[in-house]
């Protein structure tokens, strides 16, 4: 499934996988701009090029100056990227796994997102911080959490998570050289599985969705790997007659409220399908704001799917069970399609 | 007290007396803060650091305006010992436009980076980490600038204090963590609260040289201080120096400081380190009495100059709400 619009000019692709596109990234943005850093644990070369080999590479070309590994101290790893990023200097810091962003919060939520702010604008911190998550993998609940509504809810900060490979080396070149500080989610399976890239893909801007597919009977909104599980629903609610549009979110916040009140007002339905719970999820944002705007021209209420009230379980079936499956969202498409 | 360095660096005649113009700087500002909270003249917490005027005197004098610090909320001494203009610095505690930040950071997290002020942190512990990344900045930048770390005695408690300096001795940074230690937490005696007798004896773990100093004395910090700037500013790495000191005024200004005995702290304000100061510089025959009259003077008046601008000063408009969030203005 191609992500070009249907009018985009033909262009020449190259495939290749998220954890490719990223490094792609980083190398391109490193050697254009020696303000650009990259700091973690494990990720220079010497201690294998970070946990699934994003940064592979990067110590090597650049030194451990500009690409350094670092001890497991995840205030430590913030704190620096943010004095330096005030230092003049384009962090990049990894915090391995997104559950592990909870021990420095302090850094993220009352630093790094607040200075500019606290400080009358005159602290810049143009940090970007890289984490893994998601389920699927049975690495339970304290490995594969989403944990970007607490980030969304933070005034100051970016968040973007990204579905495509093309997507991760467009939205990294734009993070990079963001004037604040961004978070981006790379979520499971979007790092491993190949999709084409355009060549030479350059900055995708933060904050634009991309209609992956147009349609007209209901919109459905979602981002990261979950876009992989909408796309299974769409194939299958397509061949059932339902035309839906699409919307890969990309960035979270601030999300792209035009594209999504745009689309919905169009099809007049709109389902959000997120891997973070159900439960205060951003879908439960996009709800009211699209129920806000659009009160009295949708024909249905505003549908919701997200994990349950629950941790991440460890157990397949169960994961199965936690993570929204493709039935499911043809069977609330189908409802919110039949409800007018 | 600490440890005797060999090549003991200490003050000449002008920087003793540049160390106690600073010190006076601190204790006039000091006192108007708290008699125009008293007045009912401004409204904001406030942290004195009324006793603890030495330490940050004594290092900044070997500090350049480009040398940063950070800070925190009990951290205005540590500002005016660098040199930031009082008007700015009023404006803000005063909650107006022209303050350092536009008045949206208000007394515990005021910025300056023209005198090297670059956090100041309202999250005990907070300060070293991200005084790492300037220092980091300093080492790619091949500058010999060097970061200070000032920080609390409870603060040496926090993950952050024991993340930041294991990272600042693997990477060899520029940054020197100066405790405060006042001997209090917040409300909490020392001995409750810390493990060990001396918090100096921490950096062995981080494999630094730490070093506890009369924090009321500024000859000793003096030294203490500008071997740790020099080691920095060669390349060996971080310094920890625990300054001992006492603060006078309790926690936040206005508490019954209940958790002092009455005894303990009479003794701790007779060895005031200002008046003792001030009669060694006339007993050096480094200034006269007079002569430091004049100066206190003269930083008398720079200090109420400062507050009778920031009462003039507007308070900043509705619309910064929707500034600074990101770099670009959020629509309305």
């Amino acid at each position: 499934m191609s992500t070009d619009t249907l009018d985009a000019p033909v262009v020449e692709t190259v495939k290749m996988n998220g954890l490719q596109a990223i490094n792609a990234a980083l190398m391109e943005a490193m050697e254009a701009d020696p303000k650009v850093l990259v700091l973690g644990e494990d990720i220079a070369d010497n201690e294998g090029g970070g946990v699934v080999g994003v940064t592979r590479g990067l110590s090597t070309k650049f030194g451990t100056m500009r690409v350094r590994s670092t001890p497991i101290s995840e205030q430590a790893i913030i704190g620096a990227a943010i004095g330096a990023a005030m230092g003049g200097y384009k962090p990049v810091a990894e915090i391995m796994l997104m559950n592990f962003t909870t021990v420095a919060m302090d850094m993220i939520v009352n630093h790094a997102a607040k200075l500019r702010f606290m400080s009358g604008g005159q602290s810049q911190v143009p940090m970007v911080i890289r984490t893994l998550t998601g389920a699927g993998n049975q690495t339970a609940g304290q490995h594969a959490d989403f944990y970007e509504a607490w980030f969304c809810h933070t005034a100051g900060i970016k968040v973007v998570i990204p579905w495509t490979p093309a997507d991760f080396k467009g939205l990294y070149l734009s993070a990079i050289q963001d004037p604040d500080p961004v978070i981006i989610v790379e979520s499971g399976k979007t790092l491993f599985v190949p999709m084409d890239v355009p060549v030479g893909q350059g900055p995708i801007p933060l904050g634009k969705a991309n209609v992956v597919a147009p349609g007209s009977d209901i919109t459905i909104v979602s981002y990261g790997q979950m876009m992989f599980t909408v796309m299974q629903a769409y194939e299958e609610l397509t061949k059932a007659g339902v035309s839906v549009e699409v919307v890969d979110l990309r960035t979270i916040s601030p999300w792209d409220k035009e594209t999504v009140l745009a689309s919905a007002g169009k099809t007049g339905r709109l389902l959000v399908v997120h891997e973070a719970g159900r439960n205060f999820g951003p879908g439960a944002e996009i709800a009211a704001t699209v129920q806000e705007a659009l009160f009295g021209k949708l024909k249905a209420p505003v549908g919701r799917l997200g994990a349950p009230y629950c941790s991440v379980p460890f157990a397949k079936k169960l994961e199965d069970a936690f993570l929204v499956q493709p039935p499911e969202i043809i069977a609330e498409a189908q409802r919110l399609v039949a409800m007018g | 007290m600490s440890e005797i360095l060999e090549n003991r660096a200490t003050p000449d005649a002008k920087t003793q007396l540049d160390i106690y113009r600073r010190m006076i700087r601190i204790e006039r500002n000091d006192d108007a803060t708290r008699t125009q909270i008293r007045r009912g003249r401004i409204t904001a917490p406030y942290y004195s650091a009324r006793g603890q005027e030495c330490i940050p005197s004594a290092i900044s004098v070997l500090l350049n305006n480009d040398d940063k610090i950070c800070t925190i909320y009990r951290g205005i001494h540590d500002m005016v010992a660098k040199d930031m203009p009082l008007r700015p610095l009023w404006a803000e505690i005063c909650g107006r436009v022209d303050g350092t930040c536009k008045g949206k950071g208000g007394p515990m997290h005021l910025t300056h980076p023209e005198t090297g002020v670059m956090v100041t942190t309202g999250i005990v512990g907070s300060s070293m980490p991200i005084a790492n990344g300037f220092g980091w900045a300093a080492l790619l930048d091949g500058t010999k600038q060097v970061t200070v770390a000032y920080f609390g005695d409870g603060a040496s408690n926090i993950g952050a204090f024991h993340e930041a300096l294991n990272l600042a001795s693997v990477w060899k940074l520029p940054v020197i963590f100066v405790c405060q230690n006042n001997g209090f937490a917040e409300h909490t005696r020392y001995e409750n609260g810390t493990s060990v007798d001396q918090i100096s004896k921490r950096a062995i773990g981080y494999g630094m040289p730490g070093y506890t100093v009369d924090g009321n004395d500024p000859v000793d910090v003096y030294a203490h201080a500008h071997a740790a700037i020099a080691r920095a500013r060669a390349g060996e790495g971080p310094t920890l120096l625990e300054c001992k000191t006492f603060r006078f005024m309790g926690h936040v200004f206005g508490d019954a400081d209940g958790y002092m005995t009455k005894e303990e702290k009479a003794e701790a304000m007779a060895k005031d380190p200002l008046p003792i100061y001030r009669q060694k510089l006339i007993d050096d025959g480094i200034a006269t009495a007079e002569e430091l009259d004049a100066l206190t003077a003269k930083i008398e008046a720079e200090v109420n100059d400062a507050i009778e601008f920031a009462m003039a000063c507007e308070y900043p408009s509705d619309d910064e709400l929707r500034r600074d969030v990101f770099a670009e203005e959020i629509p309305a």
